[in-house]
């Protein structure tokens, strides 16, 4: 007979203006492995972190066991057995495994006896799930997966019973989310309840035993996962039928218009991060860059769009030298021979959110006419000019004074695209398009991306999410350790290959 | 926390209501502070207004002071459109006035309009130079402006009275300043102008320095909104990253809007040596620079706002002057920590009412919209 | 003998001068390491040198005289927390906020109550702290070295002298040994993290704020009830900004701090020596010039000092939970 772990009844939340769930009721059964599912900003991560305690609901009523619970901070869901691991990792970087894992469950004033026998109980709790973790590295020197690793331990070590998965696999490598999985079985074996969170169909079906929908801050349906399948799931998530897959007409290629020989790239630690990459990109195609975070995109995209100093090696763009290690052009010089660049981070880098939507409409090219004239910025074409692209690319709203902090993540990436867009770049260079972007843009935002590249330009795409370099490019480079580790055509490729690719084993 | 739906805040509640709350309570607070220290407020506020508003020489003194803190209140603003808190406008001030006193002395064979330009220019690029270290070291090494324009204060305040004591000392005179400049090239004073229309005045430090602030003021206001050199400068302020990514160089940026800074600042000696005391006195910024920060903050780091706000601290120290002689227990002192207070209120604890008053204003508006 | 003399003197008012920097750089490492920027040590510095010599006049007692002073900086710090951390303002705007506010106040306040230009009365030798005669200091004199060392150096300093070098090693203890001190390095770290320990993050930073005027109060004391015998108008004389840069110098770590706060120590209490004296090839060094020594020299470390990655990684920020 089963019993409910976590049941929550009429749960509502509201950031200012936006309710984010609504009337939401959920049961969890204990010992199950229940799913998640929605798209981006259906309201998942802000409903689990209620359970987490990390938000307190504006009403409803939490049960764990069957008891009336408060959760006033994450102290009362830990104390009640709830773990979360996030999707940002909540770890300190230049502390070690062991500081992380004790960090407010220290249990002593002063370090000694207690530390002792922390050590003790994590390594039988890394040796029952054969977690394999070394207690005194530092976090900042472990890859994207043991970090993960790190942080289920932390949840097993507080006393978990119920464990929640934030996209848990978004940054991982098919075989390590193979691993990810064959741990959370184990976990569930020994009697632990996983909830996991996801937007990907595949993972609904491989792992999970019960699966509920959300779609825009509601909760739509739930289901035993071996009564519905893919198809269904998908449009209750999205709330009509969508087309898995993506229109591309076959690729007519031209001249090589991009070229980067032997090109080395330090970061700011003056660590090499970028080793001796040759690229080709000719007009016509998309060539997408998979790897896991991490592995030297960040740097290499820096390199190429001109914001970070080339180590060694030659960047050439229509034949031409553009950068060395000596002579190079800057961001803006760039943009004027025909190369434009949508960085993978819109808040960090691609947008200034406390300007007005015109002054990002004009970002990186406010020193051309007719936006600035005898470095005098003529305000009148900048405004009808940001009407104009903010209409073509359908932001919403189109208000060019708005400041842009107030549009959404998909609208802000929007605004990006428009003007990297509309100068007609011979090269494009795309990071992440579509994190953090619900589905109906991504689609948007996909098929500009091909009309690009029917027009004639040459993309690289850059992305974590494997789905999408697989769906878009026509050519696909792995990155490993800042090499490029294998180049296959799209057509004869598989997800399982590129993995094997992306974690350096062959 | 409250949040509020920003687009719908009128512009008027959050640029006009929010900062007058935010004057009151300081004012309110200051009001405390008079009282502790055994004087009445309300008898204080009566001597304020008096004092800088009662008589023509009050006025035009009101009208001095705040061409001063026009000059270090734009001088503020500039540097933190780039998020730099150039602190140091009391130490660029300093050295402005020996630009103007070097400028001035040393070129007085040349007609006087002419010497004024070439003195305003040299109180602009010392200014200037004197705030382009901590620029450069901030941009180059990283080390924050607070504390090296901070340094600089003392380094400057050291520096002037070496000179005045050592170096450039008016001989026949025993105290710490220079000789006076040659009459004919003091600038123009409000009493000359007033005598034109038949009025005639006592003394009065006010002149023609005034309208240069107001060109300042509308020098920043196109430099910052209307310019690229602004844009890039606001970019860089708020967004870094951004900024190299578009390739704006934050390198360039950050000393650019310094040396800005500091030859705004460097134009408040323009008003004290050329118009006031016609020589370099010993510690003549006199915490000018440092009210500048209140000013900028109060103004929102605007011109527009700036005027107001220079316009209050002039009503402020003219009046403190008139409150600290007739009540004992009152220096000047008592006005730089109202400057405190309103920094405070105005700048760090700006947030305390905001989302309050902008949801009162919402929802009313909402109210009517429906009605 | 004389040159050994001079060295030891020279010593031993470097010890003296470095002890505010001392206070002043530990109450730093508290605020900062917490995620806290303090610029605001030199206002809390002047506002305890105020409230020490006022208490002390009135109470007739140095220590009551301390405690005062302690109060007053917990709570300039708590200021500083709630316009910071609760209220998320600009913590560099609340911290020069703090300093003018509290130079007019001090000297306002001074000038209401006593009437001098922003002086408080002189204390007399029970109002005040005075220096402490280490046992055995008389008879050990004789003895070279040992005698120099143990008698003109280490004795004979006002009580705060001790108390300043005792709290370095306190510091390292609390910040590296402790749970409070893991805790307090993560909240400046990644706040999320803690947040997700069940810690709660504003509370952690307003104990480090705490604990950072509780020290800061020690430093003004010593100006104002120590080394002096009564508060001047703007005493701190930028000792505030000094620490600051010490701290920043000894990258965030209280030993390395402690080595910074020595060498400005040192540099004052050289310019003070070098005041007036002929220099060979040089000759005599203007007295203003030679004043302004301490303060280039905390613009040559800063700009020395290489590297931001080392600051506290969430410093300025102030933490917003919910998006």
């Amino acid at each position: 007979m089963v019993s409910p772990i976590l049941e929550l009844t009429n749960i509502n939340k509201s950031f200012g203006h936006v309710h984010a769930n609504k009337n939401i009721n959920l049961t969890i059964n204990k010992g199950t492995i229940h799913g998640i599912i929605g798209e981006n900003g259906a309201g998942k991560s802000t409903l689990m972190s209620i359970v987490f305690g990390l938000y307190q609901a504006n009403s409803g009523i939490i049960k764990i066991n069957g008891k009336e619970i408060n959760l006033r901070s994450p102290k009362d869901s830990i104390i009640n057995g709830i773990g979360m691991v996030h999707q940002h990792f909540m770890l300190v970087e230049n502390f070690t495994v062991l500081e992380n894992i004790i960090l407010g469950f220290e249990g002593e004033l002063v370090f000694g006896k207690n530390l002792e026998k922390a050590k003790k109980d994590l390594k039988n709790l890394c040796d029952t799930y054969k977690l394999n973790i070394d207690l005194n590295s530092t976090i900042s020197d472990l890859s994207v997966g043991f970090r993960q690793r790190v942080e289920i331990l932390k949840s097993l070590y507080r006393g978990a019973e119920i464990l929640i998965l934030d996209e848990p696999t978004g940054v991982l490598t098919p075989q390590e989310v193979d691993e990810l999985f064959k741990i959370l079985r184990s976990l569930n074996e020994e009697g632990k309840t996983i909830v996991l969170i996801t937007h990907k169909l595949i993972e609904i079906m491989d792992l999970t035993s019960e699966v509920s929908v959300m779609r825009q801050g509601e909760m739509v349906g739930h289901t035993k996962t071996e009564d519905t399948n893919k198809e269904q799931l998908a449009e209750m998530m999205v709330g009509r039928t969508v087309l898995l897959r993506l229109d591309k007409s076959e690729v007519k290629t031209g001249d090589v218009i991009f070229k980067v020989e032997n090109l080395s790239v330090k970061d700011d630690l003056d660590v090499t991060r970028v080793k001796n990459v040759n690229l080709e990109i000719r007009s016509g195609e998309i060539l997408g860059l998979a790897g896991v975070t991490g592995n030297g995109q960040t740097e290499l995209l820096e390199a190429l769009s001109g914001i970070r100093k080339v180590e060694s090696g030659e960047i050439y763009l229509d034949g031409k030298k553009v950068s060395d290690r000596q002579n190079f052009l800057d961001p803006r010089e760039l943009k004027e021979k025909g190369l434009a660049h949508v960085p993978e981070d819109r808040q960090r880098m691609g947008l200034v959110t406390d300007f007005k939507a015109y002054e990002n409409l004009i970002f990186g090219y406010h020193d051309q006419q007719p936006f600035s004239k005898s470095s005098i910025l003529n305000h009148r074409d900048i405004i009808s000019h940001s009407k104009k692209i903010m209409e073509e690319y359908d932001v919403r709203p189109q208000s060019p004074n708005l400041v842009t902090s107030n549009f959404s993540g998909g609208n802000q990436q929007k605004i990006i695209l428009s003007r990297e867009l509309n100068e007609k770049p011979k090269v494009l260079l795309v990071g992440q398009p579509t994190r953090g972007v619900d589905i109906g843009a991504i689609e948007f935002i996909h098929q500009r991306l091909i009309d690009m590249r029917d027009r004639g330009a040459a993309i690289l795409l850059v992305s974590v999410e494997l789905d999408e370099v697989l769906s878009l490019s026509d050519r696909i480079v792995v990155m490993f350790d800042g090499k490029v580790v294998g180049e296959k055509e799209n057509k004869n490729v598989t997800d399982r290959e590129l993995g094997l690719l992306m974690a350096g084993v062959i | 926390m409250a949040t509020v739906d920003k687009s719908k805040v009128p512009w008027w509640v959050s640029n006009l209501i929010v900062p007058l709350v935010n004057l009151t309570l300081a004012l309110f607070v200051s009001g405390i502070f008079i009282f502790i220290a055994g004087e009445n407020p309300y008898e204080a506020v009566r001597l304020i207004i008096y004092g800088s508003f009662g008589y023509i020489e009050g006025f035009a003194y009101t009208l001095y002071y705040t061409t001063n803190f026009i000059f270090t209140g734009l001088a503020f603003a500039v540097a933190f459109h780039c998020r730099l808190f150039n602190i140091g406008g009391e130490g660029q001030a300093y050295i402005g006035g020996l630009g103007v006193f070097l400028v001035a002395i040393n070129f007085s064979f040349l007609p006087v309009p002419i010497v004024w330009l070439l003195s305003i220019a040299g109180a602009f690029a010392f200014g200037a130079a004197w705030a382009f270290i901590p620029a450069y070291l901030q941009a180059t090494r990283g080390s924050h402006v607070v504390i090296t324009t901070i340094m600089f204060n003392f380094i400057a305040a050291s520096l002037m009275v070496f000179l005045l004591v050592d170096v450039i000392r008016d001989t026949a005179q025993m105290g710490p300043h220079t000789v006076a400049l040659p009459k004919e090239q003091w600038l123009p004073n409000f009493k000359d102008f007033a005598a034109l229309f038949g009025i005639k005045i006592r003394y009065s430090p006010l002149n023609i320095s005034f309208l240069l602030a107001i060109a300042a003021s509308v020098f920043v206001w196109f430099l910052v909104w209307k310019t690229r050199w602004g844009y890039e400068m606001r970019a860089v302020g708020h967004n870094t990253q951004a900024a190299i990514y578009a390739g704006i160089s934050p390198y360039k940026n950050i000393i650019i809007a310094m040396c800005i800074s500091g030859g705004l600042a460097g134009l408040l000696a323009v008003n004290e040596v050329l118009g006031v005391h016609h020589k370099i006195v010993a510690g003549f910024p006199a915490g000018y620079g440092f009210t500048g920060i209140a000013v900028a903050l109060m103004g929102r780091n605007h011109p527009i706002g700036i005027f107001p706000a220079a316009f209050l601290f002039g009503i402020l120290y003219q009046g403190g002057s008139e409150v600290t002689f007739d009540m004992p227990n009152i220096t000047r002192y008592m006005f730089v920590a109202v400057q405190g207070v309103i920094i405070l209120f105005s700048g760090a604890l700006e947030n305390l009412f905001r989302p309050q008053i902008e949801n009162f204003f919402v929802n009313r508006l909402n109210l009517k919209a429906k009605a | 003998m004389e040159f050994l003399s001079d060295i030891a003197s020279l010593i031993n008012s470097t010890l003296r001068i470095s002890t505010p920097l001392v206070f002043a750089a530990m109450a730093g490492i508290f605020a900062e390491r917490s995620g806290v920027i303090d610029f605001s040590l030199e206002g809390k510095m002047l506002m305890a040198a105020f409230v020490a010599a006022v208490g002390s006049y009135f109470l007739g007692n140095p220590w009551l005289g301390l405690l005062l002073a302690i109060i007053a900086c917990v709570s300039l710090s708590m200021l500083h927390g709630f316009a910071s951390v609760t209220y998320k303002g600009d913590q560099v705007v609340s911290c020069v906020a703090i300093n003018i506010l509290i130079i007019g106040l001090t000297t306002a306040l001074a000038a209401a109550w006593f009437g001098q230009a922003g002086l408080t009365p002189t204390l007399n030798e029970d109002q005040r702290f005075l220096e402490v005669t280490l046992p055995f200091a008389d008879s050990l004199r004789d003895i070279p070295i040992v005698g120099i060392i143990y008698s003109d150096i280490l004795s004979g300093h006002y009580v705060f002298v001790y108390l300043a070098y005792l709290t370095v090693p306190l510091v390292f203890w609390v910040v590296f040994k402790t749970s409070f001190g893991l805790r307090l390095r993560a909240v400046g770290e990644n706040p999320s993290a803690v947040d997700t320990a069940g810690i709660n993050v504003f509370s952690m930073r307003y104990k480090a704020l705490a604990i950072n005027g509780v020290l800061i109060a020690f430093a003004g004391a010593h100006l104002s009830t120590a080394v002096n015998a009564n508060f001047f108008r703007e005493m701190s004389a930028g000792r505030g900004y000094l620490a600051l840069a010490a701290m920043i110098f000894g990258k965030w770590h209280p030993k390395t701090a402690l080595i910074a706060c020595l060498l400005f120590g040192f540099t004052d209490a050289l310019q003070i020596r070098l005041q007036g004296v002929e220099l060979p090839a040089i000759g005599e060094i203007p007295v203003q010039l030679i004043q302004a020594l301490p303060y280039v020299l905390t613009v040559v470390l800063l700009a020395g000092f290489v590297g931001k990655a080392i600051a506290p990684n969430a410093i300025g920020q102030p933490y917003i939970k919910e998006r």
